[in-house]
């Protein structure tokens, strides 16, 4: 495992402790945490928090019905289906949202790939694929950005990003990431609002692409 | 043999020895509590019996994952509920991380699982000594469906106020921490 030197915000974690991470968010969040001990040391510590709190609630009776309905569970042969694993590139909460199978690219412009995972009203992720030595298109978001970087490297405003590195930027940023020479650089972002890419197609052709 | 807490060692049965007698105390000690999370989050009565009863099954299925060496039985049940939760709020299946691979022997490494134990007595006891503002914006952070604006929202302070006070709660429950490390 290589370095990683930009982690996810402790605010961000305990979002999504306690559930109330949007989904785009949450994914960013689990495939960081699939290749970085330390957040997942610190997710366990976020969960204690919980644990304690639940630990002190106020415990409200459960009927007797309830708990034979547990135990007449337990000797059901249930066969939890197998986790899905993740790829060296790829870790296993985005290798499930891609089926499994490699990511669909299409072209985003010179030297730019995409691959959306999934957009909706909670916001999108997608994969973004950028060859070496060219910008991200230049963008600007109406919200939070959580970008992983998964292979390559690049360098913007706030610093270098390499594999594993999350970057955090919002709504008044406006960076352009530029790869750095050698494999190309594949990203994880997340967005709670669409990403607007500028001067790459007119405004109308937008919803065609779903950005 | 070392003497690990009580939570500890019916888990650890449960999960070496399929013991349902352990089991039967996890669930009393539990599932009371699960319920009064799960209404206080708004839960109708019915609702929350089949997300404590989905909870405490999942309990028993998922035993072989519980590693006492990296977390305390309240806190991993507490993340198989969130997540069951969140299942049920969303109707999707929340993102989790990969899991470890287990290691090949159930022997515990004794030492590392009570300093896990005392870690969390400490963060347990820096939640107690909070004043009731500052454990009404922990509990919400923690247990509430509350996003930062919301929160904003319900007690009509500013939010630059509340992310600070809320970085200002967990900055000293982080420390605590730290300090056992
Ligand atoms: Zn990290
Ligand atoms: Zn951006």
């Amino acid at each position: 495992m290589t370095e990683i030197s930009h982690h996810i915000p402790q605010s961000v974690l305990t979002a999504y402790v306690s559930g109330s991470l949007a989904r785009p968010f949450a994914l960013v969040v689990a495939a960081h945490i699939s290749i970085c001990e330390d957040c997942r040391a610190e997710l366990a510590a976020h969960e204690a928090v919980g644990g304690a709190l639940l630990d002190d609630f106020d415990p409200i009776m459960v009927s007797d019905d309830l708990r034979d309905r547990v135990f007449a569970g337990l000797d059901d042969d249930i066969v939890e289906p197998a986790p899905v694993k993740g790829t060296a590139v790829y870790p296993a909460p985005v290798m499930e949202l891609l089926n499994g199978k490699a990511p669909k690219w299409r072209s985003l412009g010179p030297g730019a790939k995409q691959c959306i995972l999934e957009a909706g009203e909670a916001g999108s992720v997608r994969l973004l694929q950028i060859a070496p030595g060219f910008e991200v298109p230049d963008h600007t978001h109406g919200g939070l950005e959580l970008t992983l970087v998964l292979q390559g490297a690049f360098k913007d405003e706030g610093g270098r990003f390499a594999r594993g590195d999350v970057e955090v930027a919002d709504d008044d940023v406006e960076h352009t990431p530029r790869a750095e020479m050698g494999e190309p650089c594949i990203c994880l972002a997340a967005t709670d609002a669409p990403l607007e890419f500028k001067g790459l197609m007119p405004r109308l052709l937008q919803p065609l692409f779903r950005i | 043999k070392t003497s690990f807490s009580e939570q500890t060692e019916w888990m650890l049965k449960v999960r070496d020895q399929r013991c349902k007698t352990s089991f039967g105390a996890l669930f009393d000690h539990f599932a009371p509590r699960l319920r009064g999370m799960l209404m206080k989050n708004g839960f109708g009565a019915a609702q929350a019996d089949d997300v404590v009863q989905d909870v405490m099954l999942s309990v028993w299925r998922k035993a072989a994952s519980f590693n006492p060496e990296r977390a305390e039985v309240s806190g991993w049940i507490f993340q198989i509920a969130r997540n069951r939760q969140i299942d049920v709020i969303r109707k999707e299946r929340r993102p989790v991380p990969e899991e470890l691979a287990m290691p090949e022997s159930t022997d515990v490494d004794g030492e590392q699982v009570l300093g896990v134990e005392q870690e969390t007595a400490k963060l347990r006891s820096a939640i107690a000594r909070l004043n009731p503002e500052q454990r009404e914006l922990v509990e919400k952070a923690y247990l509430g469906e509350f996003t930062h604006s919301e929160i904003r929202d319900q007690t009509g302070l500013p939010l630059g106020t509340i992310k600070s006070r809320i970085r200002l709660g967990l900055e000293r429950l982080r420390h605590e921490l730290k300090g056992e490390r």
